[in-house]
């Protein structure tokens, strides 16, 4: 599995923990359960902090808790499943997240253009898919009408 | 009408290029057929029955004759030389390859047209008034907000993926409604509030399918300026809160009934607060840029012709009498006429135009009504600026490509779905019923005696073929795997919005053209007068001269 973060290919420092495995050193990224029940002990690990949250957590009810962390982590469960944009965009836009936005799980590169729109900067591709043709993707529209979290303003004030 | 800027203009070429590397990597299987599957729908490719169905987008309908030339280009050369017209006022293509759609995309970007978002679980076509722009009873021309709402909608990054389809339409005509905004996702109505201030109001949760709704209002009054702003609070309520469990109760219209429509009101309220005041604030000058694309035409000065439109519908020459007294209503400007052009012929299936007569169409528009056609969403068309000393021509040039039929707004111009022939939804075919019909009511004064009715037909409780909003709906069902149809009346899309109801047990194809006529010759019994048209017929008899014409006393 790739990771493309900024529009590159990188090495991921970030590892997943799941619930009841003890997090190892380094930066981690931890149930959205396991961050409520540990969270000052990992905040005070050396290590950067990330949460992942499923698609059907709802911005306005965890925007406080995870907006200064990291990293935050959005579960594609099937990529047809679109809860994760409106999610992305809330934290960013109305919670002012600057930490790192991830999309994991059925992550394609069909669907990277909008995710980019909406705040992600940073995908977890799906296993097997191509990841250096995937980055095309960011380059597959040059003009785009309507504001997003990549930059707010509608075409109509940038015409 | 809208012409494309530098930047309008390379979304659709990026797009045709995306789509033809999409379809490249669906044929070196780099793409799953489950991945793919959406990304064609979203570009109105559908698998159907036998083939391959493209669906181009007519934004509101309204073509120039230079794109429907591009479509009878299309319909010849990539097709089996026919398109056929869609309550959406769109244009499908039933033939299509896989292949030919990404060269289809390109011709389609050549002219300013694609086919983005005429399907999957995205913001579709958006729709108006037929005759916007052109009526006496309207506060303003629509066209420009459901143009400003197209732009906003198009590869919404954030609305890509919705629990469901989401269809909108505008209107601007606070007596009559032709777009049917109690029926949509999102119902936007140009209204004038006490102050005579010029805004929306916004209705949500209408909707036909397998659990038809009524809209209701969300906003009575939306200031114009937050239009998108308040579009895109209800999506966002929608993308959170839209079952996905179940596509059968997936559409918004489920979720403003779950919660309530004061609920349902609150959270997008709650919503907009948030972003009504940011830069999706819709400036005066963005408004006006867009008008200007739908200032009026160089209409000449005429005297009125009111009466002289009254006079050429008695003409002595009924064929035409009867096609203006049926197809031709007043414009707003003094010496035209508005034309509905009936694809609706006993030979041919409900909205299908041949190649030849895409290309004649759009020959008569470029003479006859400033080169620019409108496709309705009961699948005509419309030329909606032609001057009435011109009529008498038109009619004879329609006429000799077998487009002039007098059925326009009668028993014979009903909307059918695809049905049976076409679509693996479907129980029963829609499209052979439809063509009976209009051969039963063949006779011209028996028709115009009727008066004004719409038949709706679907093929399955999907109801594509909007049945429930039919005056006479007709469902196809399957029993025991044989087509029978159930007969509903009382149906309305208009203003004074209304589901039909089942009068009783289902017709086998033979009896089901006989219904429809037996309830047809009992309104004619009952009705007060021939002013009383058929609804309001049924509204005030009640189902049970219908029930009892149709079944007798048991």
């Amino acid at each position: 599995m790739a990771t493309i973060r900024d529009g590159k290919i990188v090495e991921d420092t970030w590892q997943h923990v799941a619930d009841g495995e003890a997090a190892p050193e380094g930066d981690v990224i931890v149930t959205l359960a396991r961050l409520r029940q540990e969270g000052e002990a990992l905040r005070a690990r050396a290590g950067k902090l990330g949460v992942r949250v499923g698609s059907d957590a709802i911005a306005d009810e965890i925007g406080d808790e995870v907006k200064d962390l990291a990293l935050v982590a959005i579960e594609f469960p099937k990529y047809v499943d679109g809860r994760g944009y409106t999610i992305a965009r809330k934290l960013r836009d109305r919670f002012k997240f600057e930490g790192e936005l991830r999309a994991v799980g059925n992550v394609l590169r069909d669907q990277l253009f909008y995710m980019h729109r909406c705040g992600f900067d940073a995908y977890e591709l799906q296993e097997g898919k191509d990841a250096e043709g995937a980055l095309e993707a960011f380059q597959e529209f040059s003009v785009t009408y309507q504001g997003g979290s990549d930059d707010p303003r509608p075409l109509y004030r940038r015409r | 009408m809208y012409q494309y800027d530098q930047y309008d203009q390379r979304i659709v070429e990026e797009r045709s290029r995306q789509f033809r590397g999409q379809v490249q990597r669906r044929l070196s299987g780099e793409i799953l057929e489950d991945e793919f599957k959406p990304l064609r729908l979203q570009n109105g490719l559908y698998m159907q029955l036998h083939a391959y169905m493209l669906r181009v987008a007519v934004p509101y309908g309204l073509l120039s004759s230079t794109q429907m030339r591009k479509l009878a280009h299309i319909a010849r050369t990539y097709d089996k030389g026919y398109g056929h017209l869609t309550t959406r006022q769109n244009m499908q293509f039933n033939w299509p390859t896989l292949e030919g759609v990404a060269n289809i995309l390109d011709e389609l970007a050549s002219v300013q047209m694609h086919a983005v978002q005429t399907s999957g679980n995205c913001i579709r076509n958006t729709t108006s008034d037929q005759f916007a722009g052109v009526t006496r009873d309207e506060l303003e021309d629509p066209r420009p907000y459901a143009e400003i709402i197209r732009q906003w909608s198009t590869f919404h990054p954030e609305f890509a993926f919705l629990p469901r389809k989401f269809k909108i339409a505008v209107n601007a005509t606070p007596d009559d409604d032709r777009a049917a905004v109690y029926f949509h996702d999102i119902g936007v109505k140009l209204v004038e509030n006490g102050a005579g201030e010029r805004g929306f109001e916004v209705l949500a949760g209408g909707g036909l399918g397998r659990t038809p709704h009524i809209g209701q209002t969300v906003r009575k009054f939306l200031p114009k300026e937050h239009l998108l702003s308040y579009l895109e609070s209800i999506l966002r309520v929608y993308n959170q809160f839209g079952r996905r469990d179940n596509k059968f109760k997936a559409r918004i219209k489920i979720l403003v009934n779950a919660l309530g429509i004061e609920e349902f009101s609150r959270r997008v309220e709650e919503e907009w607060e948030q972003i009504k005041d940011g830069d999706m604030l819709l400036p005066e000058e963005e408004i006006e840029r867009v008008k200007k694309h739908f200032a009026p035409h160089a209409y000449e000065t005429l005297p009125d012709s009111d009466s002289e439109l009254a006079a050429l519908a008695l003409d002595k020459d009924r064929a035409f009498g009867n096609w203006v007294k049926n197809n031709v209503r007043p414009h707003k400007v003094p010496g035209y006429a508005s034309v509905t052009i009936s694809v609706k012929d006993k030979e041919i299936p409900p909205g299908d135009l041949s190649d030849y007569q895409m290309d004649q169409v759009a020959d008569l528009a470029d003479r006859y009504s400033f080169g620019e056609m409108r496709i309705t969403h009961t699948q005509n068309l419309v030329l909606a600026d032609v001057k009435v000393s011109q009529l008498r021509e038109l009619h004879e040039k329609l006429v000799a490509v077998n487009l002039g039929n007098a059925n326009a707004n009668h028993i014979a111009d009903m909307i059918t779905c695809p049905g049976l022939d076409f679509c693996n939804l479907a129980n029963a075919r829609s499209i052979p019923i439809g063509m009976r019909i209009i051969d039963r009511f063949d006779d011209i004064d028996y028709m115009n005696d009727i008066g004004d009715v719409n038949l709706k037909i679907s093929g399955c409780i999907n109801a594509c073929g909007h049945h429930h909003v039919g005056n006479i709906g007709i469902l196809g069902i399957d029993k025991q795997g044989v087509e029978h149809y159930q007969l509903m009346l009382g149906g309305s899309a208009g203003n004074d919005a209304s589901l039909g109801q089942i009068v009783g047990p289902a017709f086998t194809q033979d009896e089901i053209v006989g219904a429809v006529d037996t309830v047809l010759q009992r309104y004619l019994k009952e009705r007060e007068s021939a002013d009383e048209t058929f609804i309001h017929c049924y509204r005030r008899v009640g189902m049970a001269p219908f029930k009892e014409a149709l079944y007798g006393d048991n």
